[in-house]
């Protein structure tokens, strides 16, 4: 052991190259993570992270946050009708008809009372409005001259804020707003409101057995159909929620990758063939599919979906072929690949019966090759699902769509929850279809 | 034997004095079951592109003709004014680094935070083996989230710029290289490991010292891999999203007619990245895996 650290001891080349080997190797194993380090510094530095906390709108992430498990009921006054209308996001199709209004609402006349739980309670009346706070007091509003005029114990919490021209409180019950124009509350309840049924529908509020008895023995509400069929189609014509369209979208991306997919290995294994070193003895033409491969895939996907999309107009089945396209390249070039290392012993065996070129492919190749091929088909229609939720919002077509239109109208979070935990489960499921079919299809997997 | 291969339960036997017909029932009927198999799949796609085509704003057929169009009038346009070609590409430069810098750092940010996962969920190296389904059910969700639902919602966050997508694509690739890292760990040799333990090793040494240098090539390969499939990723987020050269070409379409040069230069800017990237990455992943 001692042999090894002795300096003092004549060196022997060999020695001397392991020591330089190490020596090496540490020093590589220290400049790695440093290098690692320093691009990390410069990407930093490039991407203007320290200006990224300036640009963060934190109240955007409550907003979704609270979005996700909850929805908010707008109860508003118009201070020149004295209207009064309640509706679920503000939004017309969530606006309560006359006469109906959540129990929490009393309306009396010129006199309007909002509970909003815990002792939170909000009155309109013709004098202006004003907010109960226990544990704090009364928030007075008068209109003076048409200005909101505030009335409150001192000093004034930071969870209101006075303009000239409009207070506004924010509790933990909900918030309420005065402005020249109009007064305004806001409730938030946990749940997707109306996610079964809008407030139009006859179902609308019906308990689980009222529903259970309607749907069953009870009287038809409409004499023309049976009343499951009524509320199936309410729910699927759900004008808040749309869930015909949305299932009808998750749909169309399954199939955009389905069609993509499948499409691409039909037309790749001819190709691949065309590809392969020893089933295609021209070089020329051998070469010219491999770079044709090549051009397919190097000019992507992101260009194939603008160019296609010029050509078909938006739709599911410009993704699809959009996807075929760029998959046709990937496969031609795994399914050659496959084929170049097939054992050439069997089909020297089905060859020695006297089979012609294509039975030798069909009971020669073929069945070698199929198991690569179709784990690699399966897995490619896995992350096409994935794909072409992204291709949907380039070509304008599927669940894909409906988020990024979701998203970018900055309104109605709650439905990018929604679409979102459905995509999530369509890529979980598609995930476990595509294993178990694995698993049926290729033994040993 | 019969009884083995055909199961316990009484049926119709083969006529074990006719091997031949026999098998050829067999074969006979794994056929039809195979061609029925087929023709079911077959009509499932035909009827797939029949609807699709429905559903489409413009039908197949009609597109067909057109699909060079495009194509046809961009490059003219180009060609017209090719003048110009040369500073458009020197203006998009910036943008194109800055997706590759976007694949680079998603890729290493998802590639370290796999290396953690896959060894705390590989069975026989995990430090706290209880917890390996927790691990593995963390990388599955990572990865079955698409990229483009975590970035725009970060981009409503953290506002644009191409931190968003680093993070949305960065998370993908940890959970999908995490899979990838586990599957090879798990073929390492436990020796080295076990060797290190026996003279005190901490986890982290054991990993660092007894593992990493097993698994180093085939991770190194693999993330090169996902560098490729990364850079397409930062190019199609930027036209989704924000950020990179994706963007440049969303604006540049949007223009349209007139700003066709931008068009095909960024075309021809990001075909190049891909391509050299690609063949990059091939010839280090042979020399990796091979070995010479």
């Amino acid at each position: 052991m001692t042999m090894f650290a002795n300096a003092s001891l004549p060196t022997t080349p060999l020695h001397a190259a392991v020591l330089q080997s190490f020596a090496r190797k540490r020093r590589i194993a220290f400049a790695v993570p440093l290098m690692i380090l320093a691009y990390l510094i410069y990407a930093s530095i490039s991407f203007d992270l320290a200006g990224l906390a300036a640009r963060a709108r934190i109240d955007n992430a409550a907003i979704l946050l609270s979005d996700f498990w909850s929805h908010k009921t707008h109860v508003t006054r118009d201070n020149r009708t004295g209207q009064v209308v309640v509706a679920i996001e503000g939004e017309n199709k969530g606006t309560y008809p006359k006469g109906m209004q959540p129990d929490w609402v009393s309306i009396n006349g010129d006199v309007t009372t909002i509970d909003l739980g815990a002792g939170h309670i909000v009155t309109y009346d013709l004098a202006g409005a004003r907010m109960v706070v226990p544990s704090y007091g009364t928030i007075n509003i008068r209109e003076v001259g048409g200005k909101p005029v505030l009335d409150a114990p001192l000093p004034i919490p930071d969870w209101i804020s006075v303009a000239p021209n409009k207070v506004s409180v924010t509790t933990d019950a909900g918030r309420f707003s005065y402005s020249r124009s109009k007064v305004e509350t806001f409730k938030y309840q946990a749940g997707w409101e109306l996610w079964f049924f809008t407030l139009d529908s006859p179902f609308y509020g019906k308990s689980l057995a009222d529903m259970a008895y309607l749907a069953t023995i009870g009287p038809r509400l409409d004499e023309t159909r049976l009343n499951a069929a009524y509320m199936l189609s309410e729910w699927w014509n759900n004008r808040m929620w749309q869930h015909g369209v949305v299932v009808w979208a998750i749909f169309e991306t399954i199939l955009m990758a389905f069609l993509g997919t499948m499409s691409a290995a039909i037309v790749s294994l001819p190709l691949g063939f065309l590809a392969a070193r020893n089933f295609m003895p021209l070089g020329f033409l051998r070469g010219a599919v491999r770079r044709m491969f090549d051009f397919i895939r190097g000019v992507d996907g992101l260009i194939w979906t603008v160019i296609l999309s010029r050509a078909f107009g938006p739709g599911p089945m410009t993704g699809a072929i959009a996807i075929a396209l760029t998959d046709t390249g990937s496969f031609g070039k795994m399914f050659s690949e496959a084929l170049e290392n097939i054992d050439e012993k069997q089909v020297e065996g089905v060859q020695s019966t006297g089979a012609n070129a294509l039975q030798r492919a069909r009971f020669g190749v073929i069945p070698q090759v199929m198991p690569v091929l179709l784990a690699q088909v399966l897995y490619y229609l896995e992350s096409n699902t994935r794909s072409a939720t992204v291709i949907g919002a380039i070509v304008g077509g599927g669940i894909g769509l409906l988020l990024t239109q979701a998203i970018v109208t900055q309104k109605d979070w709650e439905e990018v929850a929604y679409y979102m935990v459905l995509i999530v489960l369509m890529v979980m499921l598609m995930d476990s279809l595509s294993g178990w079919l694995r698993r049926k299809l290729i033994k040993g997997a | 034997m019969v009884d083995i291969a055909f199961g316990p339960t009484p049926g119709p036997r083969p006529d074990m004095n006719d091997p031949k017909s026999a098998y050829m029932e067999m074969v006979r009927r794994k056929r039809m079951y195979g061609g029925i198999l087929l023709l079911l799949f077959m009509a499932l796609l035909y009827s797939g592109w029949v609807l699709a085509d429905d559903r489409n704003a413009g039908g197949f057929w009609d597109g067909l003709p057109n699909i060079l169009d495009f194509p046809a009038e961009v490059f003219s346009e180009a060609w017209r004014d090719r003048a110009n070609l040369a500073p458009i590409f020197a203006q998009h430069v910036p943008s194109l680094i800055e997706t590759l810098n976007i694949a680079a750092v998603s890729t290493l940010l998802g590639a370290l935070f796999a290396i953690a996962l896959s060894l705390l969920a590989t069975r026989g190296l995990a430090r706290w083996p209880r917890l390996i389904p927790v691990f593995r059910r963390t990388m599955d969700a990572m990865r079955a989230i698409p990229e483009i639902v975590i970035a725009l919602v970060l981009i409503y966050i953290l506002g644009g710029g191409p931190v968003p997508a680093v993070i949305a694509i960065g998370l993908h690739t940890g959970g999908a290289l995490g899979k990838l890292f586990s599957e090879v760990a798990e073929n390492a040799d436990l020796k080295p490991i076990e060797g290190l333990q026996s003279v005190g090793a901490t986890w982290i040494q054991r990993m660092w010292l007894g593992v990493m240098p097993q698994v180093a090539p085939n991770w190194l390969s693999y993330a090169l891999l996902r560098f490729e499939i990364n850079l397409r990723a930062s190019a199609i987020l930027g036209f989704v999203g924000e950020g990179g050269i994706g963007h440049d070409l969303k604006l540049a379409m949007q223009w349209g007619q007139g700003r066709y040069d931008s068009v095909v230069a960024i075309f021809a800017l990001l075909f190049v990245a891909i391509v050299v990237v690609d063949q990059i990455s091939d010839y280090f992943r042979h020399r990796l895996v091979k070995g010479h």
